[in-house]
């Protein structure tokens, strides 16, 4: 480790860039929310704390508590899905060309990736086109536009952030230690839960948080295929941010939401530094 | 045995999850008709895409150009940062340590609220530069950990014996350090390419009027309806991430020996 003046000059261009358009526009946002509205969108340099009435409000209340729930269900589904997917790719012989098949779609345009949903679930889509040809349905039924939809297309996007950094810990994982515990006489259901999921502790904590905090933020895919009733909180902020032109408001709901990720943030990085102790 | 084939059900689930979706595109990219209801093998949209598509394309042309030059920024900003942060000691590190891995976490949404009203309160008009901006801002965080995790994997010594045979700062970087990054700065640059090009929800917030990214047309175009362009349109991202992700594995192994 060099320990010289000049380094510093090395982190000069990240350390101004990141001040002036990351850290500066938060303050902002986190100063406008206690601002008054302007007439005409805006804000007036007046101190009020009237946009935090909003959490007042039983229908915004609603939406946080949807979004809260929907974020841990698809969180939940997801690393279900990914830890056994991402042990099979360590376990397998060709793991180094299977982990390219979960690179692939990561890689593919998010939109396309929720349209191609559109097209299978569509009232025209691929899915009722096959009802209808084996007889089972007249008219089509509509797959889009439901909370159902969000949490499938939500899984679906999210399922390659879960898997890549499950895959990594998991690759690190020593097997033989489960050999030994069931040498020493365990099943393989206590030796999964006793030593292989503690084991992987910090990749489902990753996966967890890449996959929960963007569901938090979540806009595009309710937009697209929520439908009325499954309004994220996203998109109130984005509905007060370019329809109502309610800053203070828009700004208010997004320092909450900033508050929450760096909590959870914090909350990860103090576990994973505890684990690492222990470990 | 039981868990293997427990595995194995929810990595081919997984498989059938992700390739569905995108075989149906590919599918239906070469359905003559305009609905879902297969009809005759036909180019028909790629025709249209081709030779018709004049926005798409102008939309695709700016996206380039804002990928390219986004990603230039962020690949130097962050592999300074990543020099800086790993091999230096300094007042304030810890801080911005933490501060680095900010952007990485925080929901783009944000990204793009908080960006919108800093550029609407410095009065920065919308568009090619504020887009610009956004880019390399969520970009910088990945390529600081792409070309950190390299560093950790170089043995110091290397940059210790160039000073020793009395390189100056800006040689060792030159001749030692950057060399010896380049599969990191690339595969940086790749990713933050990718992201840029693909961003839609912070670039939606800060585009402005007249800003067409391609992913902002491919959005209005879902919405307005669905369009069978736009499934031969997948078809040749589907094909561009394949030849990507192999790419960039030749890439890594062409200069891991």
């Amino acid at each position: 480790m060099k320990n010289n003046k000049k380094g510093i000059l090395y982190t000069v261009p990240i350390t101004i860039w990141l001040t002036a358009f990351f850290l500066i526009p938060m303050l902002i946002v986190l100063v406008y929310s206690f601002l008054k509205k302007g007439i005409y969108g805006g804000v007036e340099l007046k101190f009020t704390l009237e946009s935090f009435n909003i959490f007042k409000n039983p229908i915004f209340l609603s939406i946080v508590y949807k979004t809260l729930f929907i974020s841990i269900l698809v969180t939940v589904i997801t690393i279900i899905i990914a830890i056994p997917t991402a042990y099979f790719i360590v376990r397998s012989k060709y793991k180094e060309k299977l982990i390219y098949l979960i690179i692939i779609p990561f890689w593919t345009n998010f939109l396309i990736r929720i349209y191609a949903w559109m097209a299978i679930l569509g009232s025209n889509g691929f899915i009722n086109m096959l009802l209808k040809k084996f007889g089972f349905i007249d008219n089509s039924i509509q797959f889009l536009y439901n909370t159902w939809a969000v949490i499938l297309i939500s899984v679906y996007t999210s399922l390659p952030f879960a898997i890549l950094p499950l895959y990594a810990t998991i690759d690190k994982f020593d097997f033989s230690l489960m050999e030994a515990a069931r040498d020493l006489g365990a099943t393989n259901k206590q030796s999964f839960f006793k030593i292989f999921l503690p084991n992987i502790k910090n990749g489902i904590m990753t996966a967890s948080i890449f996959t929960f905090v963007p569901m938090l933020g979540s806009y595009i895919v309710p937009k697209l295929v929520g439908g009325t009733n499954s309004i994220f909180l996203g998109n109130v902020i984005a509905r007060h941010l370019t329809e109502t032109r309610n800053w203070p408001m828009a700004s208010t709901i997004s320092s909450v939401l900033i508050l929450v990720t760096i909590i959870i943030l914090v909350i990860g990085l103090i576990k994973q530094e505890r684990g690492e102790l222990n470990g | 045995m039981d868990k293997r084939r427990t595995s194995l059900f929810f990595f081919l689930f997984s498989m059938i999850f992700f390739y569905l979706p995108l075989i149906v595109l590919v599918i239906y990219s070469f359905n003559d008709s305009k609905a879902m209801v297969w009809q005759n093998f036909s180019l028909r949209w790629y025709k249209e895409l081709f030779l018709y598509s004049n926005e798409l394309w102008r939309a695709f042309r700016y996206s380039v150009f804002i990928a390219l030059i986004s990603s230039s920024i962020s690949t130097i900003i962050g592999t300074l940062g990543a020099i800086g942060l790993h091999w230096h000691n300094f007042k304030f590190k810890k801080y911005l340590k933490i501060i680095v891995f900010l952007p990485l976490i925080v929901p783009e949404i944000i990204m793009g609220v908080s960006l919108l009203i800093l550029f609407v309160t410095v009065k920065l008009q919308l568009g090619l530069m504020s887009i610009i901006i956004v880019h390399t801002t969520v970009n910088i965080p990945f390529v600081l950990f792409i070309v950190l995790s390299r560093l950790a994997e170089i043995d110091y010594s290397l940059v210790e014996a160039s000073y020793d045979l009395g390189a100056t700062e800006f040689q060792t970087l030159k001749k030692i350090i950057l060399p010896l990054l380049i599969p990191a700065i690339i595969s940086g640059f790749l990713i933050a390419f990718t992201l840029s090009f693909d961003d839609f929800v912070a670039t939606f917030f800060v585009a402005g009027p007249g800003s067409t990214t391609l992913p902002l047309r491919i959005y209005s175009m879902i919405r307005i309806g669905v369009s069978p362009v736009i499934n031969a349109l997948s078809v040749l991202f589907i094909g561009f991430a394949i030849v990507l992700t192999l790419s960039t594995t030749k890439l890594q192994k062409y200069f891991i020996h």
